[in-house]
């Protein structure tokens, strides 16, 4: 149904590389549900959990940050609608986590969880294959207190609130539970090329 | 976890207003409306006659309470659908829209309070819907609303918020100028919002408030962390934002 008298602003850019719903921004917005926290790096750690709590892996910032790294260029698709191209990360990929750690992967899901108390739900076959990182440098630096730093999740395949900002570990689970946006009616994967916004999308 | 997904409904523009220079209130009626929280949203969808599609979400003014649903859009500069909702859309039109949309930054009057609503623009749009369901509930919980604008010009809503606290039944409204060039009109404020702007005119951290903060992200930073410091719960705050980090909206 077309809309009357609207013929919208079509950009030069790949439609290849836009989802459904999305336009291209050349800023770089913030959502998040609460007050930025602020955790002192000394403080800072990250945890791998196997699915009865206990520990598979911890590490501090500085241990952390000196495991092996690599780079990413890619495009992020947020749900509230823009992306952004283009953008280059540092960190370490779930794949070298894991080989970090000792292990494979327990269990088919995990629930990574945030300072602030936030949580988001992923499988595991969206993180393995270098599709899921956890990075601590944005373009070059790092990464802002809004927009996830010092540690962030970032799964870019998938929409923007699973690269969970503030991350502080990971939590294996034999089922997959929904995370804080996910209950609160959010898709529980979001692929944006299959327009997965909402729950029942 | 639930049903199907959320439909794409085919509102229709009932009434159009300017609310500010740059804000205008479109009034819809929304066949088969499921009904909404205070603070929801919804996405709208435009489609061009080649089938080019524009996606935006909008938060919703109105109660549940009250039959259709208002938004409140403000013209963006570079907006390519916000331009159109201000200058071309007229009465009568058709537009597709879907939700309510968000779980999160909602307040039912069950919830009770006391609240605090800090808004900054635009962003007194679902802090709006609250105060309004509060009313539309005769709910007498205590909730105190803070309102940023640049300008006296961008105030939105100011002769219903006046409404409102004139009623006596526990709202108390304070607006503060930003950018005001002289000294602000009586009962107004002239500066950002600092710390104490937020400890005079919030319920204090031991009465444990309900806080939302919607605005711009740099007030919504600064708000949110402000709030924490003087010893509200993280937990407590709930924010929504708009636009990027810095800079220009």
């Amino acid at each position: 149904m077309a809309t009357r008298g609207f013929h919208g602003r079509r950009s030069s850019i790949d439609p290849s590389r836009l989802p459904p719903g999305q336009y291209l921004t050349s800023d770089f917005p913030v959502l998040s549900a609460g007050p930025t926290p602020q955790t002192p790096l000394d403080e800072w750690t990250f945890t791998i959990q196997d699915t009865d709590g206990s520990n598979l892996g911890k590490w501090s910032w500085k241990e952390f940050t000196a495991l092996r790294s690599s780079d990413l260029t890619t495009d992020i698709h947020c749900v509230t609608k823009w992306s952004k191209f283009d953008t280059r990360w540092k960190g370490i990929s779930f794949d070298d986590l894991m080989e970090e750690a000792g292990i494979d992967p327990p269990a088919e899901y995990v629930m990574a969880f945030s300072d602030g108390g936030y949580t988001t739900n992923l499988a595991v076959e969206d993180l393995t294959e270098g599709q899921g990182l956890v990075v601590w440098e944005y373009d070059g630096a790092q990464i802002e207190p809004e927009h996830g730093g010092p540690a962030r999740l970032l799964v870019p395949h998938l929409y923007f609130w699973k690269s969970a900002k503030w991350v502080r570990g990971l939590s294996f689970m034999d089922q997959n539970e929904p995370g804080f946006w996910e209950t609160n009616g959010y898709h529980l994967r979001g692929d944006p090329w299959k327009e997965e916004r909402y729950d029942g999308d | 976890m639930r049903r199907g997904p959320i439909p794409w409904r085919t509102s229709e523009v009932r009434e159009l207003s300017w609310a500010t220079p740059r804000v205008r209130l479109i009034r819809l009626h929304v066949p088969g409306w499921p009904g909404h929280l205070a603070g929801q949203h919804v996405d709208l969808r435009l489609t061009a006659e080649d089938g080019y599609q524009a996606e935006r979400s909008y938060s919703i003014a109105s109660p549940a309470e009250k039959p259709g649903i208002e938004l409140a859009v403000e013209r963006l500069p570079d907006g390519e659908v916000s331009s159109f909702l201000a200058d071309e859309l007229r009465a009568g039109d058709t537009l597709e829209l879907r939700g309510p949309v968000g779980g999160y930054f909602t307040w039912q009057v069950e919830q009770g309070g006391p609240l605090g609503l800090v808004a900054g623009g635009s962003g007194v749009v679902p802090l709006m819907a609250m105060a309004r369901h509060r009313l539309a509930r005769a709910s007498t919980v205590p909730a105190h609303l803070l309102c940023s604008w640049r300008t006296l010009e961008d105030v939105i809503y100011r002769e219903e918020l006046e409404r409102l606290a004139a009623r006596g039944d526990g709202l108390v409204v304070t607006h503060t100028l930003t950018r005001a060039t002289s000294t602000p009109p009586p009962g107004f404020l002239g500066r950002r919002i600092d710390r104490t702007m937020l400890m005079e005119a919030l319920p204090g951290p031991e009465q444990r408030p309900l806080l939302y903060v919607c605005g711009p992200t740099p007030m919504v930073e600064s708000v949110a962390s402000l709030l924490v410091s003087i010893g509200h719960a993280a937990e407590r705050v709930k924010t929504e934002r708009f636009g990027a980090t810095g800079g220009v909206r």
